[in-house]
């Protein structure tokens, strides 16, 4: 199963924002809901997002129970030159998932 | 003679009977005229209409990718891939959901596309069987669907199919549960009008395998249409059963002419 689904334009114009899309596939569980045999099923929703570009933070986010499943988050970025955007999210679990864009500066 | 010319009136009224019973709900006749058919989409608000119309907002498409993986990664004892003898699913598969349910003569029975992908998967590919709703069985049809999008509703109810296009209208028709309600009543004779802070939709499953935002998933049109049951507080078919697929042919000859939109997004 794929971890996220990110999108980016094809090249960018340097020095130009552009726009990064991602979905990240996470249950989002909120801690407050019950299974079937009504036991509380313990929360577990993402705590940080970030995304580096060439190894500088350029966009965080810090979540909670009150967003959706597989978060959907859009921002926007300049790039000076062409890299790698590495994104990087941790859960309640402790659970580490990463994914990763190229983007090219033209 | 006059025995014969009973015997022969009477085969004239069975020969008469059989076509007018073929043209009963022949492709031609509809339930809903194709100008007033309107897709589940156009009732929903203009953010899950934008959700829907952009795949990299789509969160079925998460499901898509996963589905591509395991068009092309093999499984069972056979160690073919889905792609071993497909080839590639955006040629090979497109159509094939607008065709769903459709009569398959190996399996005898009707089968709706989770079905057929399943019944590939354990006769073809000797593998476990994918259990209806699993993560796996859902990626795959959308990633088979999304082949047709765009392509309109298209199903055979003729032949082998009859009985069970027969048994779905009657299903539509027929009131149940403790509301005593019948699928026909909202999505037929009410569509348009509110149920408290929801516009009934005509009820179509051209969406399907859609996200639900209730669901916080993809899901099947068979869970869909058991959600439906439950609202009216109906027994609900287990996944897989002959009433839901039943249903679904009946659902799919209904919405004949409307372009498949999955993966859809759905309020």
């Amino acid at each position: 199963m794929p971890d996220a689904r990110i999108t980016v334009p094809p090249s960018v114009a340097r020095g130009k924002p552009f726009e990064v899309r991602i979905i990240v596939r996470h249950p989002m569980e909120t801690g407050y809901r019950t299974d079937e045999s009504g036991k509380s099923i313990p929360r577990n929703v993402i705590r940080t997002f970030t995304c580096r570009y060439n190894g500088d933070v350029v966009f965080s986010a810090r979540m909670s129970s009150g967003i959706a499943a597989n978060p959907y988050l859009r921002f926007f970025v300049t790039a000076k030159d062409s890299g790698q955007l590495a994104f990087e999210w941790v859960d309640d679990n402790g659970v580490r998932g990463s994914d990763s864009a190229a983007v090219t500066v033209v | 003679m006059r025995v014969v010319q009973v015997v022969a009136i009477s085969i004239a009224a069975i020969a008469i009977g059989a076509v007018f019973g073929a043209a009963l709900a022949s492709a031609q006749e509809r339930a809903l005229p194709l100008p007033a058919l309107r897709s589940g989409i156009t009732f929903a608000g203009s953010d899950v209409r934008a959700m829907q119309a952009d795949d990299a907002s789509n969160p079925g498409f998460l499901w898509v990718e996963s589905g591509e993986k395991l068009w092309n990664a093999p499984a069972g004892t056979a160690g073919k891939s889905c792609a071993s003898c497909h080839g590639d699913a955006r040629s090979s598969m497109r159509g094939v959901a607008a065709r769903h349910p459709r009569f398959d003569a190996t399996a005898g029975t009707v089968q709706d596309l989770e079905a057929r992908i399943g019944d590939c998967r354990v006769r073809r590919q000797q593998a476990a069987p994918l259990a209806r709703e699993s993560e796996e069985l859902l990626s795959l049809t959308a990633y088979v669907a999304l082949q047709s999008r765009g392509l309109p509703v298209e199903v055979t109810i003729d032949g082998s199919a009859r009985a069970a296009f027969e048994r779905g209208r009657a299903f539509y028709e027929a009131r149940h549960g403790q509301m005593n309600i019948a699928c026909a009543q909202c999505h037929e004779q009410n569509w348009g009008k509110r149920l408290l802070s929801e516009t009934m939709s005509q009820g179509h499953g051209n969406a399907f395998p859609a996200y639900r935002l209730e669901w916080q998933s993809l899901g099947s049109l068979q869970r869909r249409l058991r959600a439906c049951l439950f609202g009216i507080r109906a027994e609900m078919p287990p996944p897989g059963a002959p009433e839901l697929t039943d249903l679904e042919l009946y659902l799919a000859w209904r919405a004949q002419g409307l372009p498949l939109e999955a993966p859809g997004v759905r309020r």
